[in-house]
């Protein structure tokens, strides 16, 4: 899971600045992945059928792996020392970066699959634009996880046009978590203004950029679904910049229980 | 007609006694049939709800690398799962009879995980005590009569090794830890011994079917003397950890070269079999609500399945 040692000289040339902003976005990334991941964990034993009990398990322990490299490659974009465990058990929610979509609870199937939809087709896109920052480190999480998110993608894809055109009971079960997610998929595409100049200076993607083909993928998905994308909602944001639902606060109060609870121990 | 089936048993006993695998589309007796149904099923519904106990404690691992292993090895359990369905499914049953059996209680689960998993140190005690109980259990399947049984043992073995390492390493951190990591590995122990060593089974004495399974080698070895071999492996274990056993009459006996050690609570065991272990009611509650809530996303998938197909046809 350790990734390769980081070329120093590369993290060097960054300005401080640079490398300020780089460590924020690293870290919204990983706490992303992290938080979705627990999310999906919280299926492991509990799914509709076993084969896809197995599939929602392994979609979260790839988010986990990808999570790990990236608090790792934020850690040494801080500097200060601290380790994969520091950045995710011990920061507050408020420190937290995720977008709010990935804190949303499970519900039924039908929502969990409209969040992984909805993350998926972001996640897979914006990793394969990853693939050619000047970053090399993060070009290089991203050439490991963009295989894994195609994978994802096409899981979360399928089951969406299974549960649209599948039963009646699918079909409203999908339109309700989607009238109810749907608001906070504008954020994934919504840059901060830390994302704005990392963007500018052509560290990551230019979201605008990504937008035909999310919504042209979007749009092929929900017409085989035989569902309609709402229209006129108004988008929720404020998760990348540390604003959450509530949600989040127990996700972390289990996530971080055994950290906060023994502190400075080796498990 | 009846020599016919004498001759048909004759030389079915002759192949087992001979080593020669079973395969599906074989000649068997209905009582090995449904005595392999009952133990296959047994076996992967064992899988399935032991997932719970330790996927109880996935979303609080103590660090992300212990958070990615343990939902790795649950997830395993669940592929066990599916590996043992199948073998069962080629002797003529089908996952959703026995799932059907599983949730009105007529098919068993292994008895240890209706115990409830407390601490972090029960992810270290499931897996180097339970796991090690299982692959005692479970190694001589690799070798037992039936073709698609042993083959699916393989597997599940390997992975099993695996799981009893990563929980033995838990309990190393721990022991080598914090003094309230030490207690806190310590009292898992106490907890989890004396219900690890009922995972064998009843003493021989009480346990009808052993004889009829060890002739048609779906056993290899008994109750009792797993048991033992069980003991004499983790004793050592616990003394290099530096945990104790909740047994003092544990001792070497030099003359039989293996450890004495106390009588199991058979009264303890019984009532768990029957029902009233801690977690029983939780335990198949959860796997009967997940199948409950999940038939409509079964059903939708059926049917969009039948759509495609429509469609293909026109």
């Amino acid at each position: 899971m350790q990734i390769t040692p980081s070329d120093a000289s590369a993290l060097d040339t960054y300005s401080a600045e640079v490398r300020h902003q780089l460590f924020h976005y690293v870290l919204q990334l990983a706490d992303t992945s992290l938080i979705l991941g627990h999310r999906l964990s919280e299926w492991c034993g509990h799914g509709p059928v076993l084969e896809q009990d197995l599939a929602m398990a392994n979609i979260g322990l790839d988010l986990l792996g990808e999570t790990r490299s990236l608090y790792q490659y934020a850690a040494e974009l801080e500097g200060r020392g601290q380790t994969e465990d520091d950045l995710a058990f011990l920061r507050s929610a408020t420190e937290y970066r995720n977008p709010l979509l990935v804190e949303q609870p499970n519900g039924d199937f039908a929502a969990t699959i409209t969040r992984q939809f909805l993350f998926d087709n972001f996640h897979y896109h914006c990793l394969r634009q990853l693939l050619t920052s000047p970053d090399t480190r993060l070009a290089g999480i991203a050439e490991k996880a963009v295989k894994e998110a195609a994978y994802h993608l096409k899981w979360s894809s399928e089951w969406v046009i299974r549960l649209g055109d599948g039963t009646e009971e699918s079909r409203q079960r999908l339109e309700k978590a989607l009238a109810h997610l749907w608001r906070y998929s504008g954020e994934l595409t919504t840059p901060t203004a830390n994302e704005k100049a990392l963007q500018s200076a052509g560290l990551i993607p230019d979201y605008a950029a990504l937008l035909p083909q999310m919504e042209a993928h979007l749009a092929h998905v929900f017409s085989e679904a035989t569902v309609p994308l709402p229209q006129g909602v108004f988008m929720m944001t404020g998760g990348k910049e540390g604003r959450h639902t509530e949600h989040l606060g127990y996700i972390l109060a289990e996530l971080q229980y055994m950290q906060r609870t023994y502190p400075g121990l080796t498990w | 007609m009846e020599t016919v089936e004498i001759n048909l048993e004759e030389q079915f006993q002759a192949r087992i006694d001979a080593d020669i695998r079973i395969e599906p589309k074989d000649w068997m007796p209905d009582a090995y049939r449904k005595t392999l149904i009952r133990q296959i099923s047994q076996h992967a519904h064992s899988e399935l709800v032991g997932m719970l106990p330790e996927g109880n404690w996935i979303t609080r691992a103590p660090s992300l690398k212990r958070k990615s292993i343990l939902l790795s090895k649950v997830q395993d359990e669940a592929g066990h799962g599916l590996y043992l369905y199948s073998a069962a499914e080629t002797l003529g049953t089908t996952r959703d009879q026995m799932l059907a059996d599983l949730h009105s209680g007529k098919a068993k689960y292994s008895s240890i995980f209706n115990y409830p998993t407390l601490s972090w140190a029960d992810m270290g005690c499931v897996g180097w005590l339970v796991d090690g109980a299982a692959i005692l259990n479970q190694v001589p399947l690799c070798r037992t009569s039936y073709g698609p049984y042993a083959r699916a043992m393989v597997r599940v073995c390997k992975e099993e090794s695996f799981h009893q390492r990563q929980g033995f390493e838990i309990m190393q951190t721990l022991c080598a830890g914090a003094p309230v990591q030490k207690e806190m590995a310590q009292e898992a122990l106490n907890r989890w011994w004396w219900p690890t060593l009922m995972m064998f089974g009843p003493k021989d004495a009480d346990s009808p079917n052993t004889a009829q399974s060890m002739n048609w080698r779906i056993k290899r070895f008994t109750n009792d003397e797993l048991r033992q071999k069980f003991v004499d492996m983790m004793v050592p274990q616990a003394e290099f950890l530096g945990l104790t056993v909740p047994d003092p009459t544990v001792k070497w006996n030099e003359e039989r070269q293996a450890y004495d050690f106390g009588e199991v609570n058979w009264e303890e065991f019984w009532n768990v079999v029957k029902g009233n272990g801690m977690c029983n009611q939780d335990r198949l509650g959860a796997r009967v609500k997940a199948h409950e809530e999940g038939a409509w996303v079964r059903e939708a998938a059926l049917a969009h399945a039948k759509k495609r197909a429509q469609k293909a046809a026109a």
